[in-house]
């Protein structure tokens, strides 16, 4: 579909609504109804495995601190959210969000035989397989695949990167991976990229070169619907300098000019820290933090945060033990954060990890990551979870 | 023998089975029987060329030195930094092996064995930090590359690569660890559905034992090894890796998985159950001779049939050697070959697990379409593309102004494209015959029929430089 195509076609989306007598629908309310039909989804993916306890800090528990000689976070630096956990002291630019009941925290989230190297484990948490199976595709990507009412767009899932991660590759159908929409739509609009879009029919047929003109085709459309639609669109607000908040500056711009994207999808990276730990891990956090709270403000700002969740992630957590470099080694199950200005259960969702009781020296997780996936495709994007995961699983209730 | 026929047929066999071929190596070979090509095809390809490129010396004693720090409690701050110092040279030798093994395949005179090192590359996936460990494992699938399955299968499983990757290492008698034996059933052999979890823990008790020494040297150590009588597929005894393999070789379903994947790779990814059937069969009767099963596949006609020819999208290591064989290309910054690498989706040695790339459509999206067909203009051109249309008036503005940004930020440090690449035009053009056409060159570069749009594109009046750098960026390119 060309642009022209696209907004012709567009336009008679909006001139079918309006057949709507005025008296049921009053115009401004019908523009609202509509746009909030497209709840956000923003994935955050922190690379390298976060470590978790010293993110959240369970200063109750004093194995935390035996177990940590030299580099636990001290009882009055937590940022303390009740008796048993607090944030680490880089993450107070959260305490704010956390004090508006916008930021859940889902303690020892994890799966059945955890998988301690960084590639397979971040495979197994982007395809939502289990621990001794390999899938080619990503749990967003068959979202995508499923063909539901509201993720029919190419431009459904776009990911603020230079590349396409696995968990946004479907096996039909995929997301669109752009850092910088003026650059995309530039591309997309060089000369010769058009020459080869002119009198594509022949070429859409369900073979390989078929397949290679659509993803062309979508990519082209995508980029002018995107620059178009978000063009125009100034954010009054301000973001640390940093390039994670970039990327949330990015998506917040996106949702606020009302883009039809479901799901966005960004990463920060290196907090693989085996060796001096707090000074690394706490750059990271901070500007994991205050990228977050200017974009979650941004979002209420603009009447998007009810419409919005935010779910962060990392490949695993870390050993409970700290090693002899003042850092610390790979681990199984971590925490994740969920924001949003519609949660049900704000704060801490349940239990804090039991240090206590170990498998070998690490967490034993609560609730599978795959419940947590269910959870949203259940509840936020409106598809069966079964039908994504391959099985069905139990879905929480932080939404 | 209609010779432009054989052309065509030449093309597309030195495509599949190898990484292209020159205009004037086709022209040769076309004037000859293609059963001729394909017996030349696999005596060139007789010739085994291993990586000799890290040093077994060195990589022995950094060995030594990791095993000793590795056992030492509390280490010092000079120790730390001794380990610190082998990962950086490790991490900085193992980009050099990745390269050497593209120029390899760029480079080589042996076409057919560097692509069934590719394959076979991608079928024992491995990823090792170690850079000895893994050209060991590069090489192991090179020298074996189109000999005996058994034996490639039984040096793959005794590699250090694979023994640490799969976790070998702390497969013990009383404490088996069944990672390896599950994935030599699932990914290397039979395939899912051909096997029990029941055999799956009967062999892994028989890999135990199975390791590698302080050297990096495999080593059977009987005291771990689990000497009691194991049932494996109905057979009962007291068996050890290798009778594991045989039993594993008895059955037909492994010839049929490894039929079934050479097909997906060298002839469609939607397989002909009957084909697949045909090469399986001549693979079990050979007792697992490649070569053979190669040969089997190259002489059928359905080979050459218009469903699998100019219809396999390439893999980013096939796109990116043959387009820097076709055009001699020099990389000044080899590096800038593992970035694009690992932008397109396959960083050679670098896995995403243990199932190797899946390959076919999954390598296209948005990204790394737009990509590719910008790669041949920066690879030749330093990223022109000679080519004049006119964009919608309405864009055109925007166009101009976002032009006008980055080329005012990248004004002071961008001589040549990040690429930094030289093709060599004059060795290139030195290769096709006087008085060829853009029309024919385009039907030379490119493996898919051509249609009228493309044939329009390139009849303007342009040289042969400018059409080689614009067929080479249509999507039409990516298909071999």
């Amino acid at each position: 579909m060309n642009r022209r195509n696209f907004l012709r076609n567009t336009g008679f989306v909006a001139a079918g609504s309006l057949f709507v007598p005025a008296f049921m629908k009053p115009l401004e309310a019908m523009a609202l109804d509509e746009l909030s039909l497209y709840k956000n989804l923003v994935v955050v993916q922190l690379s390298g495995g976060n470590d978790g306890l010293n993110t959240v800090i369970p200063f109750g528990n004093d194995i935390y601190y035996q177990k940590r000689k030299s580099i636990a976070i001290k009882p009055d630096e937590v940022i303390k959210l009740n008796d048993m956990q607090g944030l680490n002291p880089n993450m107070a630019a959260l305490q704010e969000i956390h004090d508006q009941g916008w930021m859940t925290i889902i303690n020892d989230v994890g799966y059945p035989n955890p998988d301690r190297s960084h590639f397979r484990s971040m495979d197994i948490w982007q395809t939502g397989s289990d621990s001794n199976q390999f899938l080619s595709t990503g749990w967003i990507g068959r979202y995508l695949d499923s063909n539901c009412q509201t993720c029919k767009f190419p431009y459904t899932a776009i990911e603020v990167d230079d590349s396409l991660s696995l968990a946004m590759k479907g096996q039909t159908k995929k997301g669109i991976a752009l850092k910088d929409p003026a650059a995309l739509f530039r591309n997309t609009n060089d000369p010769f990229f058009k020459a080869m879009l002119q009198n594509d029919k022949e070429h859409l047929d369900e073979d390989n070169l078929g397949y290679l003109y659509k993803t062309m085709i979508e990519t082209s459309s995508s980029a002018n619907y995107i620059q178009n639609t978000s063009k125009i669109y100034q954010s009054k607000s301000t973001y640390p300098n940093s390039g994670f908040a970039n990327q949330l500056k990015t998506v917040s711009k996106f949702i606020s000019s009302g883009l039809k994207t479901r799901v966005y999808y960004v990463s920060l990276s290196g907090f693989d820290t085996h060796v001096n730990q707090i000074g690394q891990q706490g750059n990271l956090l901070k500007q994991y933090s205050e990228g977050m709270a200017a974009f979650l403000k941004d979002l209420k700002t603009n009447n998007k945060l009810d419409d919005t969740l935010v779910i962060t992630f990392s490949e695993f957590g870390r050993r409970v033990e700290q090693n002899a470099s003042n850092g610390t080694d790979h681990g199984t199950a971590n925490n994740m954060f969920v924001f949003g200005g519609k949660l049900k259960k704000q704060g801490i969702f349940n239990a804090a990890p039991n240090l206590g009781d170990l498998d070998t020296g690490d967490l034993k997780y609560q609730l599978d990551f795959r419940q947590v996936y269910g959870t949203i495709l259940d509840k936020w994007l409106d598809v069966n979870n079964a039908d994504i995961l391959n099985k069905k699983f139990n879905t929480l209730d932080f939404i | 023998m209609n010779a432009k026929d054989n052309f065509l047929k030449v093309k597309h066999l030195y495509n599949r089975a190898g990484f292209g071929i020159s205009y004037a190596e086709l022209e040769k070979l076309s004037r000859k029987n293609l059963s001729k090509v394909v017996d030349n095809l696999l005596k060139d390809s007789q010739k085994d060329d291993p990586i000799k490129l890290v040093n077994d010396f060195e990589s022995k004693r950094q060995l030594l030195v990791q095993a000793g720090l590795y056992a030492k409690k509390d280490l010092t701050d000079e120790e730390k930094k001794m380990r610190q110092q082998i990962v950086r040279e490790q991490n900085e030798v193992s980009r050099d092996l990745n390269i050497a093994f593209i120029n390899q395949m760029i480079n080589t005179d042996a076409p057919l064995r560097e692509k069934m090192t590719l394959f076979w590359h991608g079928h024992f996936a491995c990823r090792s930090n170690n850079p000895f460990f893994a050209q060991q494992l590069n090489n192991i699938q090179r020298t074996n590359a189109l000999g005996s399955f058994k034996t490639l299968l039984v040096e793959v499983s005794k590699s250090p690569a694979m023994l640490q990757y799969l976790n070998n290492q702390q497969n013990r008698k009383g404490k088996p660890n069944e990672n390896f034996a599950r994935e030599l059933m699932e990914l290397f052999t039979l395939g899912r559905g051909n096997y029990t979890e029941q055999d799956i823990k009967e062999s892994a008790r028989s890999f135990t034992g199975w390791m590698y020494d302080k050297d990096g040297s495999f080593i059977f150590r009987q005291n771990l090894h689990d000497t009691g009588t194991k049932t494996f597929f109905g057979k009962i005894g007291n068996f050890e890796g290798e009778n594991i393999i045989d039993i594993i070789l008895e059955k037909a379903e492994t010839s049929q998985f490894i039929a079934r994947k050479i097909y997906k790779f060298f002839v469609n990814d939607n397989p002909n159950e009957d084909h697949v059937k045909e090469l399986a069969t001549h693979f079990y009767n050979s007792k697992y001779d490649i070569a053979s099963m190669m040969k089997k596949m190259f002489t059928s006609d359905w080979f050459y049939s218009p469903e699998n020819v100019g219809t396999k999208i390439k893999s980013p290591a096939e796109f990116l050697v043959g387009l820097s064989r076709e055009f001699y290309v020099t990389y000044n910054k080899p590096q800038v070959l593992i970035q694009l690498q690992s932008s397109l989706g396959q960083y050679l040695f670098n896995p995403p697990n243990v199932a190797g790339w899946p390959g076919g459509q999954s390598w296209i999206d948005s990204s790394s379409l737009m990509l590719r067909m910008r790669i041949p203009s920066l690879v030749l051109n330093d990223g022109e593309i000679d080519f004049s249309g006119k964009a919608d008036p309405e864009d055109e503005a925007v166009i101009a102004l976002s032009r006008v940004a980055t080329t005012n930020a990248n004004a002071n440090n961008k001589p040549k494209s990040y690429v930094n690449a030289n093709a060599d035009w004059p060795k290139f053009l030195g290769t096709l015959p006087k008085g060829l056409t853009p029309l024919a060159l385009t039907e030379f570069l490119l493996q898919p029929k051509l249609n009228d749009k493309i044939t329009t594109m390139v009849s303007d009046n342009k040289g042969l430089r400018s059409t080689a750098v614009e067929i080479t960026s249509m999507p039409e390119y990516q298909l071999c």
